[in-house]
């Protein structure tokens, strides 16, 4: 990977009438197109850690490279311009329509105004913002549409880094998750370097590619891939932030497609039914998938077949638990408690079979 | 009680202002200059006062004392006072007229800069601006509200104000006053005053119809 987009050296911050430490030797690195997640109870130095980087907050000790360049030689507006900045309370100017709103940073830059009216009407179609609002003042935009709108400022001079604090939190939970979805979205795309900070430790598993956990006192506790953190806590404070349904948390992050699904036992309908019995024996169950040519038509058993000639002679049932190959093994285990069965139909692609999944599978993660 | 002393004399007669149409025209316009010019130099002042002091917090309470004596001082004597070094001249007028706007138009531009949201303020400065930019591009344009309604305080205090300069040859329409108290002769005490109050409406409308014009962001709902 060569060398980290960001990295903190020994980071400390005190600031000024503290006796305690807000950063204590804080080391980090976060590499290009990485979305990592700053998260702790307040008190953790998290914000202070993000401000450090765009220097709004100035270390006491220690060195931040941003792209191999040490910040605290380069001029802070200059800087700051060239790293998209998202505050929880968003701070729109009040004073300036959505579009200029939107065009703040490129206008700094001294961009043409036919270049910043398209990038505006780019990020306006990004954000699902419609032409309509671009016009408009903030205080006649809901809290969603605000939250957008400091989203879409943020990324107007298509900065390679971008630091986010809390950039969801004062909406409602409903309106949250939609703008984690699209964030999500355009990240994918867009592979921005980004510092998010949150206390929310859901939204970090959600959105991390890396989390750091930070203790009070700016300790960092762990830094690792969600799944990493989930399965492998460092220690019990760690242990004690993931809170109840760690195991949970953890499947919710795993597909189907990314664990080995067993085939289970499978007959085509035109088989005799011997073959079918054959099947069920080698197997062990008592039941059998019906596939033809790749594509599920359901279940059948033993008492259906009994005294059939052919598979297809018995009717086939249809499973009641289906799971797609990208859902996750949360959704999975979801929907083998609430179907009451003990075996769901792994699909993908509408209805090609892949295999079936069971309750002793999905525990077998877990532990894993 | 001069009123009543002439007793042949109607309260007001008419034909009086048909043959001073012009004089009462000249005063009128020397009126609203002698306000504009204390307004205008007052905001210069109180303009980097008042972003002096919102910065450094320890120079506001000797600012808003300073001009809070100004404002305290009787504008009859400070007008006579300042008449034996500056004379009867439009620099004596202004100087005692500008000290009255500077109280008001201070606290204002103060406050308008306290009122600018923080979490704007923050996010300006993280995307880059300079604290210049910051001051003419933010701080500014939002305290503008509250700086326009010093201003139109400031406005009407002063066109009242603008009449007892006639005591130093000055006065606009208070010229008419003094040679109506001066001679027994109530018409253009009356014609000065109602002037000089329809001046001091019409300023304020004319200065809020400007902030409507200027701040439209600020029609709708107030920003949190």
């Amino acid at each position: 990977m060569g060398e980290p987009h960001i990295r903190l050296v020994d980071v400390v911050k005190q600031f000024p009438n503290s006796q305690s430490l807000a950063v204590d030797h804080l080391n980090l690195e976060i590499e290009e197109g990485e979305t990592a997640v700053l998260v702790g109870p307040s008190g953790c130095g998290k914000t202070t850690t993000m401000k450090m980087i765009n220097r709004l907050v100035e270390p006491t000790s220690g060195q931040i490279y941003v792209d191999g360049r040490d910040v605290m030689e380069q001029d802070p507006v200059q800087l700051r311009r060239g790293i998209g900045y998202v505050i929880q309370t968003i701070g729109l100017m009040p004073h300036r329509t959505i579009a200029q709103n939107i065009a703040t940073v490129p206008e700094l830059l001294g961009w043409e105004d036919s270049r910043v009216k398209s990038r505006v009407t780019e990020l306006a179609g990004m954000l699902e913002l419609s032409i309509e609002l671009l016009s408009r003042y903030p205080s006649e935009l809901s809290g969603g549409q605000r939250q957008r709108v400091g989203v879409a400022r943020a990324l107007a001079a298509d900065p390679p880094v971008m630091l986010m604090d809390e950039p969801f939190g004062a909406v409602d939970p409903i309106v949250r998750a939609r703008l984690q979805d699209q964030f999500l979205d355009i990240q994918d795309r867009l592979r921005k370097t980004i510092v998010f900070v949150t206390h929310d430790i859901d939204e970090a598993i959600k959105m991390a590619d890396r989390i750091a956990i930070l203790n009070v006192g700016g300790i960092l506790e762990q830094y690792d891939s969600p799944k990493e953190i989930l399965r492998n806590p460092a220690n019990d404070f760690v242990r004690e932030f993931l809170g109840s349904e760690r195991g949970l948390k953890r499947l919710a992050l795993i597909k189907v497609s990314e664990i080995e699904v067993e085939e289970g036992p499978v007959v085509a309908p035109g088989e005799p039914v011997q073959k079918a019995f054959e099947v069920m024996e080698s197997s062990g169950s008592t039941w059998t998938s019906v596939v033809e040519d790749g594509e599920l038509l359901g279940w059948v058993d033993r008492q259906a077949l009994e005294g059939k000639a052919r598979v297809s002679d018995a009717p086939a049932q249809k499973f009641s638990a289906f799971v797609t190959a990208d859902s996750s093994l949360r959704e999975a285990l979801d929907s083998l408690i609430t179907s009451e069965t003990q075996v769901a139909a792994v699909v993908w692609e509408g209805q090609r079979y892949r295999g079936v999944l069971n309750l002793e599978r999905i525990s077998r993660e877990i532990l894993a | 009680m001069i009123l009543a002393q002439s007793t042949e004399e109607p309260f007001f007669r008419p034909e009086w202002v048909g043959r001073n149409l012009d004089r009462i025209w000249e005063q009128l316009v020397e009126h609203a200059y002698l306000t504009g010019l204390a307004i205008a130099i007052g905001l210069l002042i109180s303009i980097p006062a008042g972003v002096f002091a919102y910065r450094h917090r320890r120079a506001y309470p000797p600012i808003t004392w300073f001009a809070g004596f100004l404002y305290t001082i009787p504008s009859l004597a400070l007008f006579a006072f300042l008449t034996a070094y500056t004379g009867l001249t439009t620099l004596t007028a202004e100087i005692g007229l500008v000290s009255y706007t500077l109280l008001i138009l201070i606290r204002n531009v103060v406050a308008g800069l306290e009122g600018v949201p923080p979490d704007t303020r923050e996010a300006a400065r993280g995307m880059g601006y300079t604290s210049r930019q910051m001051l003419w591009r933010v701080e500014l344009p939002l305290a503008f509200p509250v700086i326009l309604a010093g201003i139109r305080v400031a406005t009407v205090t002063i066109i009242g104000l603008v009449t007892v300069t006639s005591l130093i040859g000055k006065g606009g329409l208070g010229a008419f006053i003094l040679q109506g108290i001066q001679r027994f002769f109530s018409t253009p005490i009356v014609v000065g005053a109602v002037l000089s109050v329809l001046l001091a409406v019409a300023a304020d409308l004319g200065l809020l119809g400007l902030q409507r014009v200027l701040t439209p962001w600020s029609r709708e709902k107030k920003w949190a």
